[in-house]
C-alpha cells in the first residue's frame, strides 16, 4: 500500500534523458497480450505502487492506485455490497486495474454494464515528459477538456504511465440466475440479440459447445419472472459458469497451442463458416475464434461483419496483432502518441509496431 | 491560430458557390445575424460567412479551401449549445449540419441507428418506438438539439446515472478531419484496436473534427416506470436520501433535486401539485420490469420515510407521472418568469459535499446581491444553479458571471469540476485555469494539434492559451488577496 509517484516519475525522467525504452508492468498477468516486448526495455513496475486512494460508497465512486490487484479492489468493494459492474477479466491474482484499463478489458456483463473504459472517470498520468497529470476527475459527469482518461484505454501503456484511476462502481445485483439450453451456432446470434432487445434484467449472453447460456440479475421478483417466462433450464451453479467465461478459464480457452483470436463485431453478423472452434460472448459482439489463421486471412471476415479481430494469445507475435489500421488514422495516434511521449520510450511496438 | 486568412469574403463565398447551391453560402448581414450566438445569447460574434452544404463530400471539400486559407471553421448543429462553443469567429466560417438531417437506417434486432449528425435527439427515439426502442441521452433541449451537437459536448440529460452519456451510448462516428480527409472512428462492434479516439472525439466541442455521420446503440424501452415526489425540510435531509437510495442498491433511472426557490417557481409555472414549503424536493423514477419496479418503489417510499421525507407521493399513472416531470421539466422556464434573465451555471460536486456548497451559494448570493435557484441532477452530482438578474441593469450581468465563476470554482475546491454537460466553449475557458495545470493544458494542446495541427477547428474555444492562464490565475490571486485583507481589516 505503497505510493510511489515519485520513484515512477524518477524513473520516467531518467529514461528519458538515456535514451532509454521502459516496459510498464504492472501484476505482469497480461504479458501474452499485444505485440512482443521490446527486448532492449527495461521494465517500469507499479506492481508496489498500489491502494485505495479513496471510496465513498454512497458516491459510487472509487480512486485506486494503479498498481492495486482486481482482487483486493473488489474485496473492499463487496464489503459495502458493490462491485466492478464491467467484471474485469482476472488472469490470476495479479492482475491489476492499470493493466486492466490499458488493455480495455471486460468481462460477459459488458454490454448492459459497460466496459471498463465505460466506467473510468479521471486518471493520473505520468506522460513522455515526466509530468504527472490529473485528467477527468472523481464525479460522473465532467466535460472539462478531452477525454484523456478514456483515450488510455486499448492504449496498452503506449501514450504513459498510468498512476491512478477513478472509477464508477455500481451495487451488487441481488439475486442471479442463469438459464441454459441447447441451440445450433446458426440460430444463436438472432436469438441472443432478441432477447437482448427485450426489456428484461438480462445480464450476459454466450454461446459454446451447442448451449446457449442468459444470465438473469437484478431484482429478485423481476429475475425469477423472467425466468418463468423465457425458455431453458435454470442452471445450477451458473454464477461458476460466469466466472470461468469472466477469467478465460473455461475449457474453450484452455491450452496455448492454438492460437486465441477476438473478434470484435455487429452483434448480429453472421458467424464465419471456418474451421476451428468459437465462443459467442456478449450477445454477438465479442466471439472468440480458435484455429491456425493469419490477421491477414481474418480482418476482410471481421470487417465483413462490421467489426475487428486481434489475436489475443498464442500464435506469432512478432507481426502486427491488431486489426489494421487506415492510413489516416495510423497517422493521428501516432501524433497522439508523440504528443504525450516524444520520445517514444513507452511500450515501443507494443499494440502495432508504428507505434 | 495567429495566422490571418488568406482568402477574403467574396473569394471564399465564390469557391464555395461553385460546389454549394448559392443560395446555402450566406454573405449577407441580415441572413448571417441568426448565427450569431447560441443557446448563451450572451456571448456573440457576427460570422464572416456561413455555409450549408448538402453532402459529406461538400464538408470535405470546404474544410479543405479553410485548411489552405487559415480560415477557422466553427461547426453548428441546432445552435442550442449552453457555452457558446458554436459561438462564430468574426473571421472565420460557420459550417452548419442543418441539411443533414435523415435517420439513414434503424436496426430493430441489433438495436443501432445510422444517423446523419443533424438529426434532432428526440427524432432519434419517435423514430425507434415502432420497434419498442428508444436512445439513452435526453438532454433537456432534447426537442431541438442535435446528434452531431450531443457528440460535440458529450450531452447528458436526467437518465445518466443509469443509462450513461453520449460517450456510452455511441458505437461509431464518421468525421470530416481539419485537412478534408474522411476517417471513421470506432466500428460497429463495442470496441476497436487501438486507442479509443472515440472518447477522445466524444465531447471534444468541434475542435477536433467536424462529425457527418454517428451510430447510436438504442435502449429497450422499460416495461414501467414510476416517480416519487419527496418532500424534504432541509437540503440536508434531500441530500441524504439521495445517498440512502444508493446505498440501498437502488439505481434510479432518473434522480433529480430543486431547492426551495425552485420548487415554489416550477410549481407557479407547472402547477404539478410539489409540496411548496418543502426546502428540498427529490423525483425519483424507478424503471424495468413491472416485479422490478415495484419492489424498489416500495423500497424507496420506505426508505424516503426513514429519512424523514415530509411529504411523498408516487406517480399511479402515466399522466400523473408527466406532471410530476412536468415541473422539474420547466424549471428553467418557470424562473425565467420570476426573473427577467437567468445564468444557468453547470458544475459537478462529490454528492456529500451537497449542502455545504449549496449553503455557501447561499452567502454569495447575499454578497452579491443576486437570488439563485437549484436544480440538481442529484444522482450523478450534477448542479444547475440559476442566478437571476436583469441585463437591463449595468453592470448586473458582469456581476452574475463572478457569481457563477464563484460557484464553479467552488466545485473545482470540494472535487468536483466547471462543467459536467454543457461544455467549455467560451463561457467557461476562464475557469479551466483553476480546474488543470499549465502542464495540463499544454497536454490538450498538443492532443489538439494532432488532429488540427494549424488549428482552424473552432479556435479559441475549449482550452484557454497558457498566456491567458497565467494572466487570470494572477488577478484571481490579487483579488482573493484583496478579499482577505478587506477581512482582515473588516
Amino acid at each position: 500500500m505503497a505510493d510511489m509517484t515519485q520513484q515512477l516519475q524518477e524513473q520516467v525522467l531518467q529514461a528519458r534523458s538515456n535514451g532509454q525504452k521502459l516496459n510498464i508492468v504492472g501484476g505482469g498477468s497480461k504479458a501474452f497480450m499485444g505485440r512482443a516486448a521490446d527486448s532492449d526495455a527495461e521494465t517500469l513496475s507499479l506492481a508496489d505502487h498500489t491502494g485505495i486512494v479513496e471510496y465513498h460508497p454512497v458516491e459510487l465512486v472509487l480512486t485506486v492506485r494503479a498498481g492495486t490487484p482486481i482482487k483486493d479492489i473488489e474485496a473492499a468493494l463487496a464489503e459495502e455490497g458493490q462491485c466492478l459492474h464491467f467484471e474485469p477479466p482476472r488472469f490470476g491474482s495479479a492482475s491489476t486495474i492499470g493493466g486492466t484499463l490499458a488493455c480495455n478489458l471486460s468481462g460477459p456483463a459488458r454490454p448492459w454494464s459497460g466496459s471498463v473504459r465505460d466506467q473510468v472517470l479521471g486518471v493520473r498520468l505520468l506522460n513522455g515528459k515526466g509530468e504527472h497529470l490529473r485528467f477527468g476527475g472523481q464525479v460522473m459527469k465532467n466535460v472539462a477538456g478531452y477525454d484523456v482518461s478514456r483515450l488510455q484505454a486499448g492504449a496498452m501503456g503506449t501514450l504513459g504511465v498510468i498512476t491512478e484511476v477513478s472509477l464508477k462502481v455500481m451495487p451488487k445485483p441481488a439475486a442471479t440466475m442463469t438459464l441454459v439450453e441447447d441451440m445450433a451456432m446458426h440460430e444463436v446470434v438472432d436469438y441472443m440479440n432478441r432477447r437482448a432487445g427485450e426489456s428484461k434484467p438480462i445480464t450476459g449472453a454466450c454461446w459454446v459447445d451447442g448451449k446457449v447460456y442468459l444470465r438473469l440479475s437484478g431484482a429478485r421478483s423481476a429475475v425469477e419472472a423472467t425466468a418463468d417466462k423465457w425458455s431453458g433450464e435454470v442452471m445450477e451453479n451458473g454464477d461458476d459458469f460466469w466466472q470461468q467465461v469472466r477469467d478465460l478459464q473455461h475449457d474453450f480457452f484452455a491450452g496455448n497451442d492454438v492460437p486465441l483470436w477476438r473478434f470484435s463485431v455487429d452483434s448480429t453478423a453472421a458467424t464465419p463458416n471456418m474451421e476451428g472452434n468459437w465462443f459467442i460472448d456478449w450477445a454477438g459482439s465479442q466471439r472468440w475464434y480458435r484455429g491456425e489463421a493469419t490477421l491477414s486471412d481474418l480482418e476482410p471476415l471481421a470487417k465483413a461483419a462490421g467489426g475487428q479481430v486481434s489475436l489475443f494469445r498464442g500464435g506469432d507475435r512478432s507481426g502486427e496483432v491488431m486489426h489494421s489500421q487506415p492510413e489516416a488514422l495510423k497517422a493521428i495516434q501516432r501524433r497522439v502518441k508523440n504528443s504525450f511521449d516524444p520520445d517514444g520510450i513507452f511500450n515501443p511496438g507494443r499494440l502495432y509496431s508504428w507505434l | 491560430m495567429t495566422t490571418k486568412p488568406k482568402a477574403s469574403k467574396a473569394q471564399l463565398a465564390e469557391q464555395f458557390r461553385s460546389f454549394i447551391d448559392p443560395e446555402y453560402v450566406i454573405t449577407d448581414d441580415e441572413t448571417l445575424k441568426p448565427y450569431e450566438c447560441d443557446g448563451l445569447a450572451m456571448y456573440r460574434e457576427m460570422p464572416m460567412l456561413v455555409v450549408l452544404p448538402e453532402t459529406v463530400e461538400h464538408v470535405q471539400r470546404v474544410m479543405r479551401i479553410c485548411h489552405e486559407n487559415d480560415v477557422p471553421v466553427v461547426a453548428r448543429g441546432a445552435g442550442t449549445g449552453l457555452c457558446a462553443g458554436a459561438m462564430p469567429h468574426k473571421e472565420g466560417v460557420v459550417l452548419s449540419l442543418a441539411k443533414f438531417n435523415r435517420i439513414l437506417n434503424i436496426d430493430p434486432l441489433g438495436r443501432t441507428a445510422r444517423l446523419q449528425p443533424g438529426v434532432r435527439n428526440l427524432a432519434i427515439s419517435e423514430e425507434a418506438a415502432q420497434f419498442g426502442l428508444y436512445y439513452g441521452p435526453d438532454p433537456s433541449s432534447q426537442i431541438a438539439c442535435t446528434i452531431g451537437g450531443n457528440v460535440a459536448e458529450n450531452s447528458g440529460g436526467v437518465h445518466c446515472l443509469k443509462y450513461g452519456l453520449t460517450v456510452h451510448n455511441i458505437l461509431s462516428v464518421e468525421m470530416v478531419t481539419a485537412e478534408g480527409e474522411l476517417i471513421t472512428v470506432g466500428s460497429d462492434g463495442l470496441d476497436s484496436c487501438g486507442m479509443d479516439l472515440l472518447a477522445l472525439v466524444t465531447g471534444s466541442e468541434g475542435l477536433l473534427g467536424v462529425v457527418t455521420e454517428v451510430k447510436v446503440k438504442l435502449l429497450p424501452k422499460p416495461e414501467v416506470a414510476q416517480v416519487i415526489m419527496a418532500g424534504f425540510d432541509s437540503v440536508e435531509k434531500g441530500g441524504d436520501a439521495v445517498g440512502g437510495i444508493i446505498s440501498h442498491g437502488i439505481i434510479p433511472g432518473g434522480l433529480e433535486m430543486m431547492d426551495g426557490h425552485a420548487i415554489v417557481a416550477a410549481d407557479d409555472f407547472a402547477q404539478a401539485g410539489y409540496p411548496r414549503e418543502a426546502k428540498a424536493l427529490l423525483l425519483c423514477e424507478v424503471d424495468g420490469t413491472e416485479e422490478e419496479v415495484h419492489e424498489h418503489i416500495a423500497e424507496a417510499e420506505e426508505l424516503f420515510r426513514k429519512l424523514g421525507a415530509t411529504s411523498i407521493r408516487t406517480s399511479q399513472s402515466e399522466e400523473e407521472r408527466a406532471l410530476l416531470w412536468k415541473g422539474r421539466k420547466s424549471a428553467f422556464p418557470a424562473v425565467g418568469r420570476i426573473s427577467p434573465d437567468y445564468y444557468c451555471m453547470d458544475g459537478t460536486i462529490p454528492r456529500r459535499h451537497l449542502a455545504r456548497v449549496l449553503l455557501e451559494m447561499e452567502k454569495m448570493s447575499e454578497e452579491y446581491g443576486l437570488r439563485v435557484a437549484n436544480v440538481f441532477h442529484a444522482g450523478d452530482g450534477n448542479l444547475h444553479p440559476l442566478i437571476l438578474f436583469d441585463a437591463n441593469v449595468p453592470g448586473e450581468f458582469e456581476t452574475t458571471e463572478a457569481f457563477g465563476s464563484r460557484i464553479l470554482e467552488l466545485c473545482v475546491e470540494v472535487g468536483g469540476c466547471i462543467t459536467g454537460e454543457h461544455g467549455v466553449g467560451v463561457e467557461k475557458i476562464r475557469q479551466m485555469a483553476v480546474q488543470f495545470n499549465d502542464e495540463e493544458l499544454q497536454q490538450f494542446h498538443d492532443v489538439k494539434a494532432a488532429f488540427d495541427p494549424t488549428g482552424i477547428l473552432n479556435p479559441g474555444k475549449g482550452v484557454p492559451t497558457l498566456k491567458f492562464c497565467q494572466e487570470y490565475r494572477s488577478i484571481e490571486h490579487k483579488q482573493h488577496k484583496h478579499e482577505q485583507t478587506d477581512a482582515a481589516h473588516g
